[in-house]
């Protein structure tokens, strides 16, 4: 069964456009992670799909109801964590819960005994009447993930769920969002600049960039898709190592960025000699040279030549002048 | 209604917890109800007036604590906007008219406790209560400035982006429409182009329909009073509601 179907999704902000016609769809019981840097228009895509923001163009529906048409039912159906903390801080956290479940009319026993059982399940029980504004990071992280799924919603988003938190709260949410998934099924679409997050969570991964995907892929197929290995070369002539290596027939792809060249192809154990050679004979200077796995870093750079962090430092300077005529 | 219900449970419910709030607006009425009130008890006598300077303004004191209060509820809604708090119930399966209504009621309560603690301040300066109708009537007036200010504080909170608007809404629309009003003093002895000013002032029918109930007397029949302060309330009620319905995250 299909839980959200995306069509040709547009979203423009006074002619710059946020969301590029993308589509994809997410099966039931399925943990989707949209990946990509800041900007990418992630949190836009989120924002339409839980009906905050009119698309420009394009359709989507969550659970056959389409955003625009049947906004109640996709409410109903979904539990949100916003990127930005969503809490009455002046409220205890037993409040927030009751608070939610009024919303969403949840009679009386059921709201009280849900209630006990999420914040049971987040471990914030014995913490549920002291104001949200006593509470830690994480905690109100787990308590706003508690309160998304109160009523019970079918679909669960979250909006960079674990970020500027620790590394050890990182990781106890990652184990909540995984058990919510696994064991009581519940499609998760997640959004996040964490590598790591995307992998470790997501059975599938659209990679989004500039409001457009441009790969959409299991964690490993998608790594797979570049090449078996990355070879990567620290050396202050990177343009000539670029324009030497990728004569060679084996090699997949190479980028140059800030600081090495990027190579994909398959086996490197067996090029690595040949590539010091060529080096060598034409007088480049190597400062270091390393072999890995790709990771989804890697699948990142080779669809958009660029690293995630080069790609955060400009479009920052895109959301600045974005934002800055709207304002006023 | 239960959605109403649950808006106006969270405003009261924060009203009643920040204490800090509740005695620091109660200081500015205080002040000028002592400074005012008996500092100019002596020099000031008015035609028809047999309460003394103190006993005219109480009920304009009254009704500036229960309109800085609501104003303050409704621009409350930027706050919530700023803590992301907003979004929280915007998302939420229910009618953006709803959410307003309890806003609105949430809003209109506090109002009306603030105003009814300034009242029972005035008992001690000297303010006698006759008449039970009279006391419900002034309650009632209360209320309906208490909702139409809530309402134009949403109205205002719905168009705005953060609180710097804020101290240009007290200066330019707040404290006009106190100054103008008649609270501090009566209308019929202003030159004509500023009496017909507090009578455009919607604050005007509200301070004169609670001296009316509390005092006995007013220079503006209460039943005009209470018909131009209820048109005010369900236009204000309209607009807050049309605007809100447009407010984005």
């Amino acid at each position: 069964m299909v839980a959200i179907e995306v069509e040709n999704l547009t979203k423009e902000f006074n002619g710059f456009v946020a969301v590029d016609h993308i589509s994809f769809s997410i099966e039931s019981g399925e943990a989707f992670g949209l990946l990509g840097p800041n900007g990418a228009g992630k949190t836009t895509t989120m924002s339409m799909l839980s009906t905050m923001l009119k698309p420009t163009s394009g359709r989507a529906s969550v659970h056959d109801f389409d955003i625009l048409k049947e906004q109640d039912d996709v409410r109903k159906s979904i539990g949100i964590v916003f990127q930005d903390q969503s809490l009455d801080e002046e409220l205890t956290a037993y409040e927030n819960m009751d608070f939610h479940g009024r919303l969403y009319r949840i009679p009386k026993n059921l709201r009280e005994k849900k209630i006990n059982e999420l914040l049971k399940l987040v471990e914030l029980e014995d913490k549920k009447d002291n104001l949200v504004k006593t509470y830690s990071g994480g905690m109100r992280r787990r308590l706003e993930i508690a309160r998304g799924l109160l009523h019970e919603p079918r679909v669960l988003f979250l909006d960079e769920p674990t970020l500027g938190l620790d590394p050890q709260t990182r990781n106890h949410l990652w184990s909540y969002i995984d058990r919510l998934n696994k064991e009581k099924g519940i499609t998760i679409i997640l959004t996040t600049h964490y590598m790591e997050e995307a992998d470790k969570l997501c059975d599938r991964i659209a990679i989004i960039d500039k409001g457009k995907i441009i790969a959409l892929d299991t964690s490993e197929k998608l790594k797979e898709s570049i090449g078996g290995d990355v070879i990567e070369i620290m050396s202050s002539d990177r343009d000539k190592i670029h324009s030497v290596i990728k004569a060679f027939s084996w090699v997949k792809h190479v980028d140059v960025h800030n600081g090495s060249v990027t190579i994909n192809l398959q086996n490197a154990e067996k090029h690595v000699a040949e590539i010091v050679n060529v080096a060598y004979d034409n007088g480049i200077e190597i400062e270091s040279i390393s072999i890995h796995k790709p990771t989804l870093e890697d699948v990142f750079l080779y669809y958009t030549g660029r690293t995630m962090r080069e790609e955060e430092a400009s479009s920052k300077d895109r959301m600045r002048m974005m934002h800055k005529p709207q304002r006023r | 209604m239960d959605i109403v219900y649950t808006i106006w449970l969270r405003n009261v419910k924060r009203y009643l917890r920040s204490k800090s709030r509740i005695i620091g607006s109660l200081g500015m009425p205080t002040f000028f109800l002592l400074v005012l009130g008996f500092g100019l008890n002596s020099v000031v006598s008015l035609p028809g007036m047999s309460h003394g300077y103190i006993g005219f303004i109480i009920p304009g004191i009254i009704s500036m604590s229960v309109l800085f209060t609501s104003i303050f509820s409704g621009i409350q809604i930027i706050w919530d906007k700023q803590f992301g708090f907003l979004k929280e119930t915007l998302v939420a399966p229910v009618s953006r008219i709803e959410i307003m209504l309890g806003q609105t009621v949430g809003g209109a309560t506090t109002a009306l406790i603030q105003g009814i603690i300034i009242l029972v301040i005035s008992l001690f300066l000297g303010l006698r209560i006759s008449s039970i109708p009279g006391f419900a009537l002034a309650i009632i007036f209360m209320t309906l400035i208490g909702l139409s200010f809530t309402a134009f504080g949403i109205a205002f909170a719905s168009r705005m982006e953060d609180m710097h608007g804020f101290q240009l809404i007290m200066n330019f629309v707040v404290f006009p429409i106190f100054g103008l009003s008649g609270a501090l003093f009566p209308i019929d002895s202003l030159p004509s182009w500023l009496r017909s000013l507090t009578m455009l002032d919607p604050l005007t029918y509200g301070v004169e329909g609670i001296r009316y109930g509390l005092l006995g007397t007013s220079q503006i029949d209460p039943v005009l009073s209470f018909v131009v302060l209820s048109g005010f309330t369900i236009f204000m009620v309209v607009l807050g509601a049309y605007l809100f319905r447009k407010i984005s995250t």
